[in-house]
């Protein structure tokens, strides 16, 4: 359906990556925000606090983040497209409940704009450290999808395709944002709400006696019926069966878990979503995304002036990794160069993937700045030889 | 592909990041060119040493932050002596003539070759907070210095950031801020004459 | 009660057919037939809160397509699986804050939060003392047992000093909370105390809850025996509510910094705090209205839920936000 267009700014702004992504989750119909002022996520719930008693839309600040999570999940259940954001510390609080979203499979979206970690870390300061923590931090094993703009443009039409998968697969959705987009201004183009596609909300249309919230008769993903609809439904956080029942055995486990798991990996191919640039042909694979993707082009250019036959491939969904994709480059190229703000998180499933066929570089950066773009050159030119 | 670096510098509340949000603004809407903008966070934007920076490029810019500034424009002392060395060799600069004293030439640093006249001068001053004040308003001297910065570098044409001022200023105040940008622009022209040719940008890759 | 909301139309039908079924029992429209027996064991006082509660919402006629119930983790925590109603059990001590999102999301919704003591104020004691200050429209419904159930035994921030749990086995030494003045001291609009052998005076306390508005907090002291009473060689289940019996005192409007719990001291019970202030829903809607006059744009009744015009799937039309976008938030009382 079209966007609501009390949410959506429609105009071409100058704004920070916090801003636009509170612009997107806006335009997507989210009308719902919790959160827990961290820097530097804050600017994001700043918006919309300003913006939404205009739409119809409620924004409370919660006691932290384990709060913040719980009450997305909550709202939620009631229809309303629910987001909350944060940085590493509140990541870390939010893993319990983005874990019961994945079992009770509640869309809604969470945002974090990375920062120098561990611990405190760097509040101010650039990182791309929890691209792993994204994929696994909550316990048990489950499946999800991760995004990462690369721009304060991406920060808006990403955060309206997070609203959309969350909703087409009924799982958390994650924007891996890092502070240099999120605190970076730049020219955003707000598309006018009829040309800006959102998924609404599956209603069942089940009688009332009928629905089980979670049959799915083949179907992916199960229909949605909302709290206070009627159909006093049940959910829980526990292993459950389709009545949404709690039942304690490993035949349940295998049925309940393994739809939560194969319902992602089942589609990724159509969920993984990837730029390529002169990899036709090439030597050298840069694999990248977010702000160092930005950072790795640059790098790219310098090392085609040097006569290397470099690309680029940038991750635009990270999780779930587009392995079919790395498996085929693999087979052609020499090497996969794989500069990211962390000590080698991502440059693991590159190395998973490529299987040994390919060389596999990775061009570690510690946080607080990005990369300078000669380091990730030479280590292309390096590969190269 | 031509790139520009702008370090602006100031003391917290002389609406340093404003300043480089509008400059940001009107090469990336309205001169429909790329302009990256980067703040600094933190206790220090709302007190002490403030920053911003801008990259502006024809073409998309990759890299975010700036290596050594072309136009370095400074609003205290303080942050003149913080970033001063990091100007280009063939920077340009401009700055709050009562609150910054630069010096030419100081060992250590890179110096600064303030050349004053109508032979080419790098350096340009301007009591942007006295202007203000005749306006009667001390807060608009960062709109004052925005409307020198116009006329000192051409980076947009004047017609072009006037309209980047007006979107950018709490509404009701637009009028105000537009006669200190009007006035920043007029000490330009009164002080370095139509005689004096302005530089132009220096680029880099 | 209110016989057009005693249909059973939802996942669970009740049992048997109906030339065979016996007498249904009166609660059997607000508990999921199918999902008994439950997990409580003998004497657990759990099942005696839920029956008060079925029975009080049964008589306040309130529309039970709108209740909703949460529970955290614990024996009490089961509460929301059993009960036919929108329930949720979500994880270890989240149970308010993720009722704050339901509310916040539907305002129309009669939310309530049926948890036990280590879930709510152990675990989850940040989140109870803030909704208490925000005076969030929920009822809690703490059932307090003074120990950790499910989890074997183990010490609660509510075990009375003295008492033994199998992490104080030689007896507990830490101060233990007094909940109603906790409760009373954030904020709460109602607090009240109960014990599992004041069935009439909880059911009507709790009917008496479900009517008002803002962070309503009923307290509910229930036996353990498996646990609580045998670690401490109080008996039965049975000898727990004889001591209830002879100890228990109905003091309503006591000063709730009276009203703390010693080990098998005397149990101040009765409504202690009834103080209808605005709640967090009234306290935005009428700062909005001032501030931002017309431009205001409250979330209508029926939530934040955006539908899609070429759904067939919604319901009930009415329930769009277009129609109640004119309308005021939350409840009628």
């Amino acid at each position: 359906m079209r966007a609501d267009p009390a949410g959506v700014l429609t105009g071409v702004h100058y704004l920070d990556g916090d801003f636009a992504c509170g612009e997107g989750a806006m335009a997507a119909g989210c009308r719902f925000v919790a959160g827990y002022p961290i820097t530097p996520s804050t600017e994001v719930v700043e918006r919309i606090a300003r913006r939404f008693p205009r739409m119809g839309g409620t924004f409370v600040q919660m006691e932290d983040e384990l709060a913040s999570m719980a009450a997305v999940v909550g709202a939620s259940w009631t229809g309303t497209k629910s987001m909350t954001v944060t940085s590493g510390p509140g990541f870390s609080l939010m893993m319990e409940n983005i874990g019961l979203a994945v079992m009770m499979e509640t869309p809604c979206v969470v945002v974090n704009v990375q920062r120098g970690g561990p611990s405190t870390g760097l509040p101010t300061m650039v990182g791309q450290a929890d691209m792993m923590q994204a994929r696994w931090g909550s316990h048990g094993d489950y499946e999800l999808i991760a995004l990462c703009p690369q721009s304060p443009q991406e920060a808006f039409d990403l955060t309206i395709d997070a609203f959309n998968l969350s909703e087409q697969y009924r799982v958390p959705v994650l924007v891996m944002m890092d502070e240099c987009v999120g605190h970076m201004t730049e020219k955003v183009i707000v598309r006018p709400a009829e040309d800006i596609e959102v998924v609404p909300r599956r209603l069942t249309a089940a009688p009332r006696g009928e629905f089980q919230p979670y049959r799915v008769d083949g179907r992916p993903v199960p229909e949605f019926a909302r709290a206070g609809d009627g159909y006093r439904f049940h959910t829980t956080g526990l292993t459950h069966d389709e009545r949404g029942y709690p039942v304690m055995n490993a035949e349940c486990q295998e049925k309940c878990v393994r739809r939560l798991v194969d319902k992602i990996r089942g589609s990724a191919e159509q969920i993984v979503r990837f730029e390529e640039e002169g990899t036709e042909g090439a030597d050298i694979v840069v694999v990248c995304y977010g702000i160092t993707a930005r950072v790795a082009r640059l790098a790219v250019h310098l090392a085609r002036e040097r006569g290397v036959k470099a690309g680029v491939l940038r991750l635009v969904v990270v999780w779930p990794f587009p392995e079919q994709r790395i498996r085929e480059l693999a087979r052609h190229i020499r090497a996969f160069v794989v500069p990211e703000i962390n000590y080698g998180q991502i440059v693991l499933e590159v190395e998973r993937c490529a299987a040994g066929q390919a060389a596999v570089v990775p061009v570690p950066h510690g946080g607080g700045g990005v990369h300078d773009p000669s380091a990730i050159c030479q280590s292309i030119l390096r590969a190269a030889q | 592909m031509s790139r520009t670096e702008i370090r602006i510098t100031g003391f917290g509340g002389q609406g340093v990041v404003l300043a480089g949000y509008i400059i940001g603004r009107a090469c990336a809407i309205e001169a429909g060119r790329h302009a990256t903008l980067i703040q600094s966070f933190g206790p220090e934007a709302r007190g002490s040493a403030c920053s911003a920076t801008l990259a502006v490029c024809d073409t998309e810019v990759l890299y975010p932050y700036i290596q050594r500034p072309d136009i370095f424009v400074v609003m205290s002392g303080e942050g003149y002596e913080r970033y001063r060395a990091e100007l280009k060799d063939d920077g340009v600069l401009i700055y709050e003539k009562d609150l910054v004293h630069p010096t030419p030439g100081a060992p250590d640093k890179a110096p600064l070759r303030l050349r004053e006249g109508p032979a080419g001068p790098r350096a340009y001053g301007i009591p942007s907070t006295r202007i203000a004040e005749s306006l009667g308003r001390a807060m608009v001297q960062n709109i004052v210095m925005v409307g020198f910065f116009t006329a000192v570098t051409q980076l947009v044409s004047r017609a072009q950031m006037r309209a980047a001022v007006q979107a950018s200023v709490p509404p009701g105040t637009e009028e105000l801020n537009l006669k200190a940008f009007d006035a920043g622009c007029a000490f330009f022209d009164t002080t370095y004459g139509e005689a004096a040719q302005s530089p132009a940008l220096p680029a880099s890759g | 009660m209110n016989t057009g909301n005693a249909e059973l139309g939802t996942t669970g039908a009740g049992p048997g057919p109906a030339d065979a079924a016996p007498e249904e029992h009166p609660i059997a429209p607000y508990v999921r037939m199918d999902r008994m027996p439950h997990i409580w064991c003998p004497t657990c006082g759990i099942g005696t809160v839920v029956k008060c509660f079925a029975t009080a919402l049964g008589e306040t006629g309130v529309d039970l397509d709108k209740v909703a119930v949460v529970s955290g983790i614990g024996c009490t925590g089961r509460v929301a699986g059993y009960m036919k109603l929108d329930g949720f059990h979500t994880t270890h001590g989240r149970a308010i804050p993720f009722a704050t999102g339901l509310k916040l999301g539907r305002p129309e919704l009669h939310v309530t939060v049926f948890s036990g003591d280590g879930d709510l104020v152990g675990i989850g004691g940040n989140h109870f003392i803030h909704a208490a200050r925000r005076n969030m429209d929920l009822l809690v419904i703490l059932v307090n047992n003074f120990i950790y159930g499910m989890t074997g035994g183990q010490n609660a921030p509510t075990t009375p000093l003295t008492a033994k749990t199998s992490t104080m086995p030689f007896g507990n030494f830490e101060r233990p909370f007094n909940l109603a003045h906790l409760a009373a001291s954030c904020g709460a609009s109602y607090v009240a105390r109960w014990t599992c052998l004041h069935v009439r005076q909880l059911t009507w306390g709790l009917k008496d809850a479900i009517q008002r508005r803002g962070f309503r907090f009923v307290e509910v002291i229930a036996p353990c025996s498996t646990l609580y009473a045998r670690l401490n060689k109080l008996g039965t289940g049975f000898n727990l509510m004889q001591f209830y019996h002879d100890n228990a005192e109905v003091r309503h409007g006591a000063d709730t910094r009276e009203v703390d719990i010693g080990f098998q001291d005397k149990i101040v019970c009765g409504k202690f705090v009834d103080d209808p202030r605005p709640t967090f829903l009234e306290m935005m809607d009428e700062h909005y209205r001032k501030i931002l006059g017309d431009k205001y744009v409250p979330m209508p009744p029926a939530g934040g839920f955006i539908p899609d015009p070429d759904s067939c799937g919604n319901p009930d039309p009415n329930r769009h936000r277009d129609g109640a976008a004119a309308s005021p938030r939350g409840p009628t009382p």
